[in-house]
């Protein structure tokens, strides 16, 4: 049983790493749409650090989006996801497999980078920490909800644009939970109230997710 | 196994075909009934009910934006319940359901929306507000744009009924959790210069009216979904007997 | 009870006449065009479906006598 999740585990990590730019793109995305918002808006210290905290979890979750596509795509071309759901393992353990290695190589690297986008944007040193923890929990999240998007398009050729369609609403609750962790700890109040929650959904989307993205796969590979 | 086998055959071939006929014998009647309800409570609403002390007259489009949003949370459930029987029994008419549920379910959403934005102006002076209702009803259309989308994008029909239901039961177990953090969004960030206080009672004079058009609007969805549902029987069902029999005996 | 003095009156609402009237007409004409499309689409499908039926029975026609003449 644990030779499936085992197995692909082990298997994506590698081939992640021999694809180091696929990691570095929704990084590079997150800094270079960071960079454009004191353009866009003003270079003011005080009136970035305002939204620093909406802005930063806004562009994770877009960057967390970008990436979602792919975690399919390569699978599903070289036959490997045929494979997998003729395999006599559980597909809920290898779907959940590749989830968490989405989340090592896109959700901890942009957790990681944060606090130095927040520290561009001004944001005030109350919030680091809480930055950090909300989207530790939050970019899990996204990469479990994303995935239920990803496999229902995986089999399509103009898939990325009915994704972000399907899996931004489900995002909603996670960016609010997330953004306001952070805002609330920048104003001076508890943020035990806001990471509880988002650990819920964490937990939530960790029971439902895998279910929901293993029923998709089979459905986009035979229908 | 073989039980089983049958079991498909009689939900592939037979319930469509049962579906088609008795609806059509039901759906004279239901269409009279909503009719005349929707038209009694628009007369009501529209002319005989009181006005509001704080609001005027721009308050009687509560009886056109309740029952929409309404019937646009309602309609969700009613397609993603389908879609879920289609699911897991292999129901073909639920799946037909399903699909003829979303475009509904959609519009009545975008009237409960714009319904809204235009009460909104003479009320609080904007058409928009982020207000937690209507980013609720903002954010379920985009569920029903999803699943809309969804639907048409697959090229076998089976594969689309199948990944729309999956979509559908997400977005259900999802809404009351959306609704439920839009509604904290708001009471966090609640602008103090808007304040719209429903009155905790309406008056009777002011009710009344209003569940006339509720019940309304309930049987003109039925009425929606069953036009929807028995079109979308005949295009499926098209190469069956039936079909070609019941086509032959109307048009000759 | 009739809330308004005359028809004039019930058409303004005391000012907020634009829009109710154009709220209640968007989502009539909305709600009006769900029942319609079905009725419509119906009418087009069962009249494909005849063509094609008058084409195979034309196609029969063709293939029978063809085969008496042979």
């Amino acid at each position: 049983m644990e030779l499936g999740f085992s197995a692909i585990f082990r298997r994506d990590l590698l081939l992640a790493f021999r694809h180091r730019a696929e990691i570095a793109n929704p990084v590079i995305f997150f800094l270079i749409v960071v960079t454009l918002v004191p353009l866009g808006l003003t270079p003011e210290a005080s009136r970035l650090a305002e939204i620093a905290p909406g802005i930063l979890w806004v562009m994770a979750l877009l960057a967390s989006l970008l990436s979602v596509e792919g975690m399919f795509q390569s699978d599903y071309r070289d036959g490997t996801l045929e494979q997998m759901i003729i395999l006599p393992q559980p597909l809920y353990l290898m779907v959940l497999a590749k989830i968490l290695v989405h989340w090592l190589v896109t959700g901890l690297p942009l957790t990681l980078l944060a606090p130095v986008l927040g520290m561009m944007l001004s944001l005030p040193e109350a919030g680091y920490l809480p930055l950090v923890f909300s989207l530790l929990m939050g970019t899990a999240v996204l990469s479990l909800v994303g995935a239920i998007g990803a496999a229902l398009t995986v089999a399509l050729k103009k898939g990325g644009l009915l994704l972000s369609l399907i899996v931004m609403p489900l995002y909603m609750p996670a960016l609010i939970f997330g953004a306001s962790t952070v805002q609330r700890a920048v104003d001076g109040f508890s943020v035990d109230g806001p990471l509880a929650v988002l650990g819920a959904l964490l937990a939530f989307s960790l029971l439902v997710s895998p279910f929901a993205t293993a029923g998709a796969l089979r459905v986009s590979m035979h229908g | 196994m073989s039980q089983l086998f049958s079991w498909k055959w009689f939900h592939r071939l037979g319930s469509p075909r049962w579906f088609y006929q008795t609806s059509g014998k039901w759906l004279p009647w239901l269409s009279m009934l909503a009719t005349g309800l929707l038209l009694v409570g628009l007369c009501w609403g529209l002319a005989f009910a009181p006005q509001d002390a704080k609001q005027g007259n721009s308050f009687r489009i509560i009886y056109i934006h309740v029952p929409a949003s309404f019937l646009a949370l309602a309609g969700y459930y009613v397609m993603a319940i389908a879609g879920a029987i289609g699911l897991i029994w292999k129901m073909k008419l639920a799946d037909m359901v399903m699909k003829s549920a979303a475009p509904i379910g959609a519009v009545l959403t975008f009237v409960a929306l714009v319904t809204g934005a235009i009460w909104g102006k003479p009320t609080w002076g904007t058409y928009w507000v982020w207000d937690a209702r209507i980013t609720s009803m903002l954010v379920l259309l985009f569920l029903y744009l999803g699943v809309i989308a969804l639907q048409y994008s697959y090229s076998s029909q089976d594969a689309a009924s199948k990944a729309s239901a999956v979509l559908s039961l997400v977005g259900m177990v999802n809404i009351p959790i959306i609704y439920k953090s839009v509604d904290w969004w708001y009471t966090l960030h609640q602008p103090a210069t808007i304040k719209f206080t429903e009155a905790p009672s309406m008056h009777p004079d002011m009710f009344q009216p209003l569940l006339v058009m509720i019940l309304g609007f309930y049987c003109f969805y039925a009425v929606a979904l069953i036009l929807n549902t028995r079109v979308e029987v005949l295009c499926r069902e098209r190469r069956t007997r039936w079909v070609q029999e019941l086509v032959a005996s109307k048009c000759t | 009870m009739f809330q308004f003095e005359n028809i004039q009156e019930f058409i303004q609402m005391g000012g907020h006449g634009p829009y109710v009237w154009s709220a209640y007409l968007i989502s009539l004409s909305v709600m009006i065009w769900l029942v319609v499309s079905p009725l419509r689409r119906k009418r087009k499908l069962l009249r494909d479906i005849n063509r094609q039926q008058q084409r195979e029975i034309a196609q029969q026609g063709t293939n029978s006598s063809s085969n008496l003449s042979t």
